[in-house]
């Protein structure tokens, strides 16, 4: 498989590296960038728990190839706490529990992240559809929407 | 006395007065422990550890569902660059199983295939496209045998058995008869039998199955790091399948993303990750496919249930007659628990006076299946509470006043034996059928709209463990050091549920501290004691007490420091945490002293806390009355409202209403967030939830076509912690994480009977089946319609 350069920018920083044409974005932000916040939890685009943001709209890492992301920004959930300071929806999901095994919890957060970017007050429904790519097999998703709410809210 | 007065009165078994720790450990919401970890992405997985040198390990699986192995040809395999190790059966010492009467399984098939995705080879190489090309090279020579996909072809007489020594397939039968059956039909008002039918379910969890085994052959030594629930057993398992002393062996337990049962048992790539490990004398981490965990499964099997009951006229149950088959699938696992805890749990939530039960768990040729949240009962709950409604209905008894009937009140002695010593269902019925408005809304609602109830019950841990050992069963090491840090040292293993968490805040309770002065290291064989695991929900109750008694002798060596530093008597020590006094002076000493004179007598101070269930409450003494009894039940109640739509069939719950009796809540937040989930996956199985085969090839082995409920179909869920104050467990506590999820799916059924007045007797109610129902009674309807047509133009014409 050929290897191109490829240069995008994770959480901030550039980065460029020399990258096989079929690799999937997901690989390359655990394997190469040490990212192991994203999490695969299916066989391809079937329950969100990948999810980052690319030029701030979420997708799903597992079925997107990162040499597609060549000159965009690429968010993980590593980014989201800055300075030692968790993020609004960081300290909503611990504090309210919108988080038990936590294995779905990066996709879910960064999910969330892009409703409130686009949507800083969002209500259950447009939660519940925004985070419907996103499968939790713990809370029933209850105190998931309390967490969004509750983040949007502070 | 108000809820939070009450607490503060509460506690400790002693129930001495004493101050309460400065967060008010127990009681208090309590966000995770390891939360942070988690929301920041910090948090490991197996997946995600960091290794160097590591082989990429594979899986090759049966493509045949029953068949003898000629031959399995590696030779091809082994001699492509970059592969470092081929293993198959043969490089086995024993097989497994998780029951130790009933191990009867490879980690790589041996002899014969019983299912199609059954690992048969294994192969370690230095990448993945090596390890594919090697598993392509592998020969598979297998000869086909007749297979059986269902429990009625494999009880056929003329069925060849899957294994040798189990006639008819029969894995397990269950006959067990309590009371006098006869004069209890003799006795009823009214007498029912209906049947039911449960599609095969499965866990489900999100983390993929991964395991990374670390082989020091200068050693002989072995690190396995998995996704575990039950260290413990993998630890036995790796000894024995791979023929090694068990103190060469270390297994520890990451972050783990969700278990729901499917990781109680050792499972097969564990141990073939270990063995590739060894065989290519260095490091493998196998990570699998969503795929793979369809086919390793270990979920409720598909089942099939025949009930009779008989009812009084005043609704109290006089009989029950019951019998269940499950659909095992090819291997023993937790099977015969499953049958048993079927029948044990059946019935044993009311007073019942006689009870008949047979269970057949039958051996096909599909992945096996095991321990699934609610283990065993949940099928047999909806069968018991949608019966009980069908029969509600024509007594014209209200559905709660039938169950309220039936309670029975602690200390209570059921039927089979099972001890119950608190029970907090009648709270429970009173608070939902209040919340729901059930008395003005059930029945009255308009027409597709529906509410629906049902109580369930479950243990707070097995009171007989698995393996007997005679050891106790659950142990809690606690250190404190000079740095004044105490550490909670546990085998228990959290996997979401928080159980470390709850730990620290009963150690925090006892000793009157803050958490901030407290950590939990778990899971790892080499520096934390045995456990029993994550299952059952036995970790609450029994750890909890560990720790709890660990807390509690901490606590007594610390007072005699004081009481020595201090020069005062043991008795007159008032201990408050941080600071300690003798009683009626200003004599203080603080913590960080108190610990200085504890460790200038001994050093640094491990204590230990254990804790077993009293043998009263371990169950009686005919042939598996150990399954299903329990030191502490839990009991729950839940209404379930319902929108049918008519034209679809499709079923969309719009709210549920849960009161749960977990005994104390240690963490109400922890409580409410596995009410809420438990719940919830109860309405995944009795909505939309099914494996499927044909010829034993999975046909949903994916997230799509197996249709667990996303957030757009899943309702808000208002949950009640009702607390009992169970007089066994630790502060009162019980557990909180499964009794919940038997009731829904009869609450559902219960639900859509009020809605559109048809009974469904098969789950899921997905909407073709309820849409098969209701055009089966309009195609009834127009018949009776049409055959009253010409009776009446008859009488018209005479």
């Amino acid at each position: 498989m050929a290897r191109n350069l490829l240069e995008l920018t994770v959480n901030g920083r550039l980065r460029t590296d020399a990258v096989a044409d079929n690799t999937l974005l997901l690989d390359y932000l655990r394997d190469r960038a040490g990212l192991t916040g994203t999490k695969q939890g299916c066989d391809g685009g079937e329950c969100g728990a990948c999810t980052v943001l690319i030029d701030g709209e979420p997708r799903l890492s597992c079925i997107t190839l990162a040499a597609s992301c060549a000159g965009r920004q690429v968010e993980t959930i590593e980014a989201l706490a800055v300075a030692g300071r968790m993020s609004r929806l960081q300290q909503a999901f611990h504090d309210k529990l919108g988080t038990q095994c936590g294995f779905c919890t990066p996709g879910m957060i960064m999910a969330a992240e892009a409703l409130l970017r686009r949507n800083p007050h969002p209500g259950e429904g447009e939660i519940r559809e925004a985070l419907s790519g996103n499968l939790c097999r713990c809370t029933g998703y209850v105190k998931i929407v309390e967490s969004v709410l509750a983040a949007a809210g502070a | 006395m108000t809820q939070v007065a009450e607490r503060n009165v509460l506690r400790e078994s002693a129930g001495e007065a004493r101050a309460r720790s400065p967060d008010g450990a127990v009681g208090r919401p309590t966000p995770l422990i390891d939360g942070i970890e988690k929301v920041t992405g910090r948090a490991q997985y197996t997946a995600d550890l960091p290794f160097a040198e590591v082989l990429v390990g594979r899986i090759l699986r049966s493509p045949c569902a029953h068949g003898l192995i000629r031959h399995v040809d590696t030779a091809a395999a082994r001699a492509i660059p970059g592969v470092r190790a081929v293993i198959t059966g043969e490089d086995f010492a024993a097989p497994y199983g998780v029951i130790p009467i009933a191990q009867n399984e490879w980690p790589l098939a041996r002899g014969k295939v019983r299912y199609r995705g059954e690992p048969v080879a294994a192969v370690a190489a230095v990448d993945e496209a090596s390890a594919e090309a090697a598993l392509a090279a592998i020969r598979l020579d297998i000869e086909p045998l007749p297979a059986y996909f269902s429990a009625a072809e494999a009880r056929a007489p003329d069925a060849l058995p899957l294994h040798d020594n189990k006639a008819g397939n029969i894995e397990r039968e269950v006959d067990q008869a309590f009371g006098d059956l006869d004069a209890g039909f003799a006795a009823a008002d009214l007498v029912r039998e209906q049947t039911f039918h449960y599609a095969e379910v499965t866990h489900g969890q999100i983390e993929l199955n991964a395991a990374v085994a670390v082989y020091e052959p200068e050693r002989d030594r072995l690190t396995s790091h998995s996704v575990t629930q039950v260290p413990y057993y993998l630890h036995l398992t790796l000894a024995r399948c791979l023929g090694m002393d068990s103190s060469r062996i270390r297994v520890v337990k990451p972050f783990v993303g969700g278990g729901f049962g499917h990781r109680v048992e050792p499972l097969n790539f564990e141990m073939v990750t270990a063995a590739l490990a060894r065989a290519a004398g260095g490091t493998v981490k196998t990570e699998l496919s969503r795929e793979d965990g369809f086919l390793t499964h270990r979920g409720r099997p598909e089942t099939d249930i025949r009930l009779k009951l008989g009812l009084k006229k005043t609704g109290e149950i006089t009989a029950v007659d019951c019998e269940i088959v499950q659909r095992g699938g090819a291997y023993g696992g937790y099977g015969l628990v499953t049958i048993l805890y079927a029948g044990a749990l059946l019935h044993a939530l009311y007073k019942v006076p006689a009870v008949k039960y047979r269970g057949y768990r039958v051996y096909t040729n599909t992945p096996p299946c095991g321990a699934m949240r609610g283990h065993g009962a949940v099928d047999a709950r909806h069968a018991f509470e949608s019966l009980l409604d069908i029969m509600a209905g024509e007594l014209g008894i209200d559905a709660f006043a039938l169950r309220r009937a039936n309670l029975l009140t602690p200390p209570y002695r059921t039927i089979n034996d099972l001890q119950v010593n608190s029970c907090g269902l009648p709270s429970c019925l009173d608070w939902v059928e209040q919340a729901s408005g059930w008395n003005t809304r059930h029945g009255r609602l308009p027409r597709g709209r529906g509410l629906g109830l049902a109580c369930s019950h479950y243990v707070s841990g097995s009171a007989k463990p698995v393996h007997w050992s005679g050891e106790p069963h659950a142990v809690i090491n606690l250190k404190l050091d000079f740095d004044g840090a105490i550490t909670v040292l546990t085998g228990a293993s959290d996997i979401g549920q928080g159980s470390s968490t709850l730990l620290a805040q009963v150690v925090a309770e006892v000793l009157s501290l803050s958490l901030e002065r407290i950590r939990v290291v778990a899971g790892d064989s080499a520096l934390t004691p045995k456990d029993n695991g994550s299952y059952s929900s036995r970790v609450s109750f029994m750890v909890g007490n560990a720790a709890l008694h660990a807390a509690q002798e901490m606590k007594r060596v610390l007072v005699r420091a004081a009481a020595k530093r201090l020069e005062a008597s043991v008795d007159d020590i008032q201990w408050d945490g941080e600071q300690c006094r003798v009683a009626g002076t200003d004599r203080v000493l603080g913590f960080v002293d108190v610990v200085e004179q504890a460790l200038a007598e001994t050093g640094t101070l491990t204590v230990k806390g254990s804790w077993s269930a009293p043998p009263e409450t371990q169950g009686g003494k005919f042939r598996g009355a150990a399954v299903g009894s329990t030191a502490g039940f839990s009991y729950a109640a839940q209404v379930v409202e319902v929108a049918v739509d008519e034209d679809t069939g499709a079923v969309a719950v719009e709210r549920v209403w849960v009161a749960h009796d977990c005994g104390f809540a240690i963490n109400p937040l922890a409580v409410e967030g596995q009410v809420q989930g438990a719940v919830w996956m109860g309405m995944g199985q009795a909505l939309s939830e099914e494996t499927a085969y044909h010829e034993g090839l999975s046909l949903r082995a994916n997230m799509l076509d197996y249709r667990i409920p996303t957030a757009v179909e899943s309702p808000p869920i208002e949950v009640k912690i009702v607390e009992s104050h169970d007089p066994l467990g630790p502060f009162g506590a019980k557990e909180a994480s499964e009794g919940a999820l038997h009731g829904f799916a009869p609450a559902l059924a219960n639900a859509i009977y009020d809605a559109i007045g048809i009974r469904l007797t098969e789950l899921p109610a997905s909407p073709d089946r309820v849409l098969e129902a209701i055009q089966a009674r309009r195609r009834k309807e127009r018949l009776r319609a049409s055959m009253a047509a010409p009776a009446r133009a008859d009488r018209g014409g005479g």
